[in-house]
């Protein structure tokens, strides 16, 4: 098994595997790992009505939704930590009704993918009995069933194995069209390794119908095999694997980069007016060819800035406020 | 004049309350502030844990979210949300998780998702995130929150993380094995819930506070009779919190 065929640039993968109307799931979260340089392509590309499944999301959701390429949503939080409580392009959509909505938690989602990873249609949790995340429905009833909809948000049923009174929540398994996850290293033959905290992406990984992954590094088959206790998914899961050095900024990227604070100040300032921020997708995103693009308008000092240490994974002392 | 600040109170109120060798879940903000305070402080066997899979870091630097890689640094372990939400809900496990939220009932119900209608919200908050599962899973729970009378309603416009749900056993008659909410820290005093009713009633105010003060901020009745003064907040606290915990006060902001 080698790359033959599965290495692309971002480009040929979103134009090969993310279609618009897919359910797309986003590995990363809130402000670490996201898939930066596939969701920019999947914006220059302008795709409409994608159906995002999220647990709890930044950068990436508040780029795809304030990009107009977002139609439907289910998600458990948008935020961005310090930076931004409520994601701000999330906020405004969701207040205008732009998005269909749908509130779940981050362990009812992540249970859903896990769920869809082992090919169950459902599964059970004690989480969320008696809040309006189980009594509220987002998506309008003549949605209900349709696509990828589930036909019902949840069910609350009795614990069939106790006595009658012993509630559990049942749950719709999640299997979307495709997962995009940035990692720190994928081998030449296509086995990937995440470093640091892998959220849900392995869940959403083996959930999923299409998989794409880029990556900080591509190193020899060799060289990942000598430690395949630190691997996270084998090469045949994976449809496409995408070179791109840096490609969660401003998000972080553990033992590579630390999040960029000032872009992520700047994002969160210009996000506010509907001028600033199309001004940002057209700098940014529109007016560049590729993410190198992207990442060759950054201030090389910003970059060195932060820079992760090896042994922390982060960058110290640097300058968050 | 106080020579401390409201949140400086609140980390240091919450860090107090936490039992050495407990197993602490925190969220971002003062939650982050407070779990480390007591492990630095009040009760430094205990353990801190991320939602994002971060178990027992160093914390060496603090963190501004659950996924900052300052919570996969010197950790015990870094595993995924599956394996955090797995500890949280233990049943060995006396779990206690910090959370704030925009509104909380009597009952200590939380609403961090929308103002108004949900399907057409005035005010959209980020949403759960894992919330609505520490609430739901933990031992216990210690909420922070800004004492205002919008914030202090009867009835939460969207109930995103259960408290005591209506009040005396309604919360186990809903289906939770445990859990329920400690304490209410604000910025002027720590609200506690009765043993039976379960409604909130106010157990201590800060140096400086009125009882009025507390009522009149609270947008339904509260029993004031029990309140006692909170002790101000001793030299080592406030040193070892600006010094040692959040010396750029990415949390604290700006200083009394």
């Amino acid at each position: 098994m080698d790359l033959t065929g599965k290495l692309m640039t971002a480009k040929q993968a979103v134009e090969k595997f993310v279609h618009s109307g897919d359910q797309v799931s986003l590995g990363g979260f809130t402000l670490s790992r996201n898939p930066m340089s596939l969701v920019h392509e999947i914006i220059r590309q302008g795709l409409k009505d994608l159906y995002l499944v999220c647990h709890s999301q930044g950068q990436a959701m508040d780029l795809l939704v304030g990009a107009g390429c977002v139609g439907r949503m289910e998600i458990a939080y948008g935020g961005l930590g310090r930076f931004a409580p409520t994601c701000v392009r999330f906020r405004r959509a969701v207040q205008q009704g732009d998005l269909s909505l749908e509130d779940y938690s981050n362990y009812q989602m992540s249970l859903r993918f896990w769920a869809g990873a082992m090919g169950l249609p459902m599964i059970a949790t004690k989480t969320g009995l008696n809040t309006d995340i189980v009594k509220k429905d987002g998506f309008s009833p003549e949605d209900r069933g349709k696509g990828k909809v589930p036909g019902l948000k949840l069910a609350v049923q009795d614990n069939p194995f106790a006595e009658p009174g012993d509630k559990v929540v049942l749950l719709p398994a999640l299997n979307p069209d495709v997962t995009l996850l940035h990692a720190q290293q994928v081998g030449t033959d296509g086995t990937v390794r995440i470093k640091g905290l892998s959220f849900a992406d392995l869940e959403q990984a083996r959930a999923a119908d299409r998989v794409i992954v880029s990556c900080e590094e591509i190193v020899p088959k060799e060289q990942i095999r000598q430690d395949p206790d630190q691997n996270a998914l084998p090469g045949f899961l994976v449809d496409a694997v995408v070179h791109a050095p840096l490609g969660a900024h401003p998000t972080a990227c553990h033992y590579f980069y630390d999040y960029d604070p000032q872009h992520l100040k700047m994002y969160g300032k210009v996000a506010k007016e509907n001028e600033s921020f199309q001004a940002y997708l057209d700098k940014w995103i529109y007016g560049c060819r590729d993410f190198e693009e992207y990442l060759a308008k950054l201030d090389p000092a910003a970059l060195e800035r932060i820079k992760a240490d090896p042994v922390l994974g982060y960058a110290p002392g640097l300058d968050r406020r | 004049m106080a020579d401390y600040t409201d949140k400086e109170m609140m980390a240091l109120c919450a860090g107090r309350l936490v039992p050495n060798g407990a197993v602490l879940f925190a969220g971002t903000g003062l939650s982050m502030l407070a779990a480390t305070v007591a492990k630095r402080i009040h009760a430094p066997e205990s353990v801190v844990f991320f939602e994002t899979g971060g178990i027992d870091p160093a914390l060496d630097e603090l963190p501004l979210a659950v996924a900052d890689p300052r919570v996969m640094s010197g950790s015990a372990m870094n595993a995924g949300l599956i394996e955090a939400f797995s500890i949280l809900g233990h049943r060995r496990l006396s779990t206690i998780a910090f959370l704030g939220a925009a509104q909380i009932d009597p009952y200590g119900n939380l609403n961090s998702t929308a103002l108004g209608d949900y399907r057409h919200p005035k005010v959209r908050f980020p949403g759960s995130g894992g919330a609505c599962d520490a609430a739901s899973l933990a031992w216990g729970v210690i909420i922070f929150m800004q004492h205002e009378k919008k914030r202090f309603v009867p009835k939460v416009d969207y109930l995103t993380s259960p408290g005591w749900l209506d009040g005396g056993d309604s919360r186990q008659k809903a289906g939770f094995k445990r859990g329920g909410p400690l304490a209410v820290v604000t910025n002027l005093g720590i609200l506690k819930f009765h043993p039976e009713t379960k409604h909130m009633y106010l157990a201590e105010v800060y140096p400086g506070v009125s009882v009025e003060e507390v009522q009149e901020k609270t947008g339904f009745e509260l029993d004031v009779s029990q309140a006692v003064e909170t002790p101000a907040p001793n030299e080592q606290e406030l040193r070892i919190l600006r010094e040692e915990v959040d010396p750029q006060r990415l949390i604290l902001g700006p200083a009394a």
